[in-house]
């Protein structure tokens, strides 16, 4: 039997960035991968969006070079991008070994020197852009505010989960150039980040680079940590319509955050819920009874707080009070009897694999230099892909059944029908209509 | 060592790069094998791909090869559908199909250990698969569901629209899925005889892509594969062989009052992907809008902020090949984002030919990063099969740096007068009449004609 490891070496540079290197030299490429500890959750009330519109400034100049982020690298043959999320912002490169010294070069001047290529009229474009992606990606979307409407559901007003990672559109029109600047000093220094190389490189070598090109930036105090609770002390139930052809049901409980106890264990009670025909709703409400058209469960542990998310489309001409009647059954199936030990074993086959299939790819989202990241950020240890693996292969039925109704609870959730406009009626009974953002 | 920030760092040598081996066998029953020695994890991947994707459904029968490819994991055998998922389950497998214009692509991972099962239960299901009623009935409900759902979707009704609006009544003018009409009207009988005609050796490529020797790799595909029974077969329906004929809309919109943006389509039928000039045009589409570093998605998004991005590409067939624009733009600035990509399509015809940084930029950025394509049994396993599915040798991917690097300037304007032409480009917007309709007036095109979200 094969078992799937993650080595590195790791050193943290005077200046307090972490550096994580990994080898694979199968391909003639090497991984650069940035994350800054910094989201959506760093925001507040009315200042929501930064992170991410702060992701898009990353992208357009620095002292050093004062044009657009994409052309040197693209002309060297790299792939890149990033992303934002409510904990962490990431940048990543894959790049020809021979362009290494390239990436670094711009990583380490967007880090050290971007403020000095801020512009008003850059700022205001992405502003634009942020905007047409918030259009594109939520407003045009079927059931594009469901999420939001979630989230804000589950976490109260000044929790940090509380609005989305893409922010309100009067927040993001009510940003000033000044506060960008400042959002920069807090967050953005060799202190506050994690940078992984992996690839087609030696550790000794990708040590020196990265103490030639970060080495000298200077080193900036620790943000402050966030903290929040969020609790639900009842079942909440909502309705917003939209402009889809058929009613959806969402529901969400909170769950434990990332690699917490019971985490795991609700990844694999999400998987034995509806992941594939045999899973348990799936083939009760799609495959047997033909009332719901899909059905899918998530585990979504985050920093602070995780939250597990069932959501299921109905069948035209079915209801979501018959839908949710028989989620109810089957949830509560579970919490007594917990699963059966086939199911244990389909779970841990499945997500064997899907560690081992992670283990593909050296850069991009998800990749190797990405997990690493993951592991040091969240767990201040990048090794801890072993330990991630286990948390799955030593879970048990009690253990999984325990999980699930601790978790579970029907008076404890939020439950959301998305439903066609002008059909409110078809929403679960006494369910408040809500706006978003 | 101080660093020197007055200039970037050059960029050095390109490392050498070299494509797996690939191996030949054909079985006793004629199907083609082609093996590659993956040495990296533990994983393998099957790619089955059979002739006849969505341009071989019959007129009237729309979504019938997408239906039959659907039917084949809903029971083998002894197995019934969700034996078949608990199968695919118990040896971690990433089971997935495609049903592309000239082909229907099945793929198949799994971990190294598991290669003889998957590869057993992968030939069960594509040879010998139950097609059994009450599965046919569920399936096709679902995916008749899925199309009335795909109408709350702005990029898949303008794909649908556009597809339309290029080939007409051509089979490749529709989206794999099918049309409400067609699905309804199908039963099981023909799914049964497209299987029958369809799924025969001497239509079908195997690719293995796994941690293992090629005489290993081919006694797996042997002991799977071989009991796959021989058929001569006539070629049936070739949709490249059909030349679409050339219609004459030039603007339509699918009305959606209220969209919070224009969905745009810009484009027109172009050329097949077996054109000696597929490396001219590669680079001539990265500098017009086939990377984020193009000039449409610079103009759209960076410098007037219409668009979350813009881009440009050929969606290739073996058959006659769209080249379009895809975007979706702010409701108010529609007019004025398609005046600008039809006035970019024009520039590149010579009134401003690439400049010789765009020349380098879009070449290095299509040769240089080449090899990251090739990191996974997958990627692999799928390139190998694209050799077969558009007639290229096995040296393609070594030859493929060299020719693109070789394409210059004037190849790449004479391109773009052959094959990128604004007089000939229709143009579709799935957007909010009412709003843009008097500015899109002022594009010369006439009033657009209006579609319905399909029917």
């Amino acid at each position: 039997m094969e078992y799937a490891t993650l080595p590195f070496i790791k050193q943290t540079l005077a200046n307090a960035l972490d550096v994580i290197v990994h080898e694979d030299h199968h391909i003639p490429i090497v991984a650069v991968n940035i994350w800054y500890h910094v989201g959506s959750k760093d925001e507040q009330p009315g200042r929501t969006g930064f992170a991410h519109l702060f992701e898009h400034l990353m992208f357009e100049g620095s002292e050093h070079h004062n044009s657009g982020f994409f052309p040197p690298l693209q002309q060297a043959g790299a792939l890149l991008n990033g992303s934002t999320n409510t904990d962490r912002t990431n940048y990543w490169e894959v790049v020809p070994t021979s362009a290494l010294d390239r990436a670094l070069w711009m990583e380490s001047d967007r880090m050290g020197y971007l403020l000095p290529a801020l512009t008003q009229d850059r700022f205001e474009t992405q502003r634009d852009v942020v905007l047409n992606e918030r259009r594109q990606n939520y407003e045009n979307r079927p059931y594009g505010f469901a999420m939001m409407a979630m989230t804000a559901a589950l976490f109260p007003e000044d929790h940090p989960y509380h609005w989305p990672t893409i922010g309100s559109p009067d927040d993001i029109r009510a940003m000033r150039l000044e506060e960008v600047r400042d959002f920069f000093r807090t967050y953005y220094h060799p202190g506050n980040a994690s940078l992984t190389l992996a690839g087609d490189i030696d550790p000794a070598r990708a040590l020196e680079l990265v103490e030639r090109y970060f080495g000298d930036l200077p080193a900036g105090p620790k943000p402050q940590s966030v903290r929040a609770v969020a609790a639900l002390d009842r079942e909440r139930r909502l309705l917003l319509e939209d402009r889809v052809e058929l009613p959806r049901v969402y529901m969400a409980w909170h769950s434990p955050r990332i690699f917490a106890d019971g985490d795991a264990e609700m990844d694999l009670l999400a998987d034995l819920l509806a992941n594939g025909k045999t899973s348990r709703l799936y083939r009760t409400l799609v495959f047997e009874r033909r009332v719901a058209l899909d059905v899918s469960a998530a585990q979504s542990s985050r920093e602070l707080a995780g939250f597990f998310l069932l959501v299921a489309t109905a069948a035209p001409g079915q209801s979501l009070t018959e839908i949710c009647a028989v989620i109810d059954v089957e949830l509560q199936r579970l919490a007594e009897a917990g699963p059966s030990e086939a199911e244990m074993e389909r779970a841990r086959a499945q997500t064997e694999a899907q560690f081992m299939y992670r283990l593909q790819t050296i850069g991009g989202f998800g990749g190797k230099s990405d997990q690493l990241n993951a592991y040091n950020v969240f767990r201040g240890d990048p090794g801890f892909f072993a330990t991630d693996l286990a948390r799955y292969r030593d879970a048990t039925r009690d253990g999984v059944g325990a999980a699930a109704r601790r978790t579970l609870t029907r008076d404890r959730r939020v439950v959301l029908s998305v439903v066609p406009r002008g059909q409110a009626p078809l929403a679960l009974p006494g369910s408040d209509q809500v706006s978003v953002f | 060592m101080r660093v020197d920030r007055s200039r970037l760092p050059d960029v050095g040598p390109d490392p050498a790069f070299a494509f797996p081996s690939i191996a030949r066998h054909t079985l006793g029953n004629g199907l083609d094998v082609r093996t590659v020695e993956h040495q990296t994890v533990p994983v393998v991947t099957f790619v089955v791909q059979v002739e006849g994707g969505l341009g071989a459904d019959p007129a009237g029968a729309e979504g019938l090869a997408a239906l039959t490819a659907d039917m084949v994991d809903e029971g083998t055998g002894t197995l019934g559908a969700l034996e078949v998922a608990e199968s695919l389950a118990a040896i971690g497998g990433d089971y997935d199909v495609d049903v592309g214009p000239d082909v229907t692509v099945f793929t198949l991972t799994t971990l190294g250990r598991f290669a003889e099962r998957g590869a057993t239960l992968l030939a069960d299901l594509l040879v010998r698969p139950s097609l059994r009623d009450a599965d046919f009935d569920r399936v096709r409900r679902l995916r008749l569901d899925r199309l009335r759902q795909l109408k709350d979707l702005p990029p898949a009704l303008a794909e649908r629209a556009f597809l339309r609006l290029l080939y007409g009544d051509h089979p490749y003018g529709h989206l794999a899925i099918g049309t409400e009409s067609a699905l309804t009207g199908l039963q099981l009988d023909r799914v049964v005889a497209c299987h029958a005609r369809t799924f025969v050796p001497s239509r079908a490529t195997l690719v293995i892509a796994g941690p293992m020797a090629h005489a290993r790799l081919r006694t797996v595909a042997e002991n799977a594969f071989s009991r796959w029974p021989e058929h001569a077969r006539s070629g049936g329906l070739q949709a490249a062989a059909i030349e679409p004929i050339s219609l004459p809309t030039r603007l339509a919109m699918v009305p959606r009052e209220g969209a919070a943006q224009s969905e745009l389509r810009i484009g027109h039928l172009s050329v097949r992907r077996n054109t000696p000039d597929y490396p001219s045009l590669l680079v001539m589409n990265a500098v017009l809008g086939g990377q984020f570093v193009s000039r449409i998605n610079l103009r759209l998004r960076e410098e007037k902020g219409y668009t979350y991005g813009a881009r440009t590409g050929f969606a290739w067939r073996r058959g006659m090949s769209p080249f379009s624009l895809q975007a979706s733009v702010r409701t108010t600035a529609t007019a004025d984002a398609i005046r600008d990509v039809l006035a970019e399509f024009e520039a590149l015809r010579g009134s401003r030919p690439p400049s010789d940084d765009e020349m380098a930029l879009a070449k290095a950025s299509l040769t240089r990063g080449y090899p990251r394509n090739f990191e996974t049994s997958q990627q692999v396993a799928r390139a190998v099969a694209q050799l077969a599915l558009y007639g290229l040798p096995d040296t393609y991917f070594e030859t493929f740096i060299p020719e693109v690097n070789a394409v210059q300037t004037a190849d790449v304007v004479r391109a773009a007068k052959h094959y990128v032409d604004p007089a000939r480009a229709a143009t579709l917007i799935v957007g909010d009449h009412a709003v843009i309709r008097d500015s899109l007036d002022t594009l010369g095109l006439g009033a657009p004609e209006l579609l319905s979200p399909g029917p």
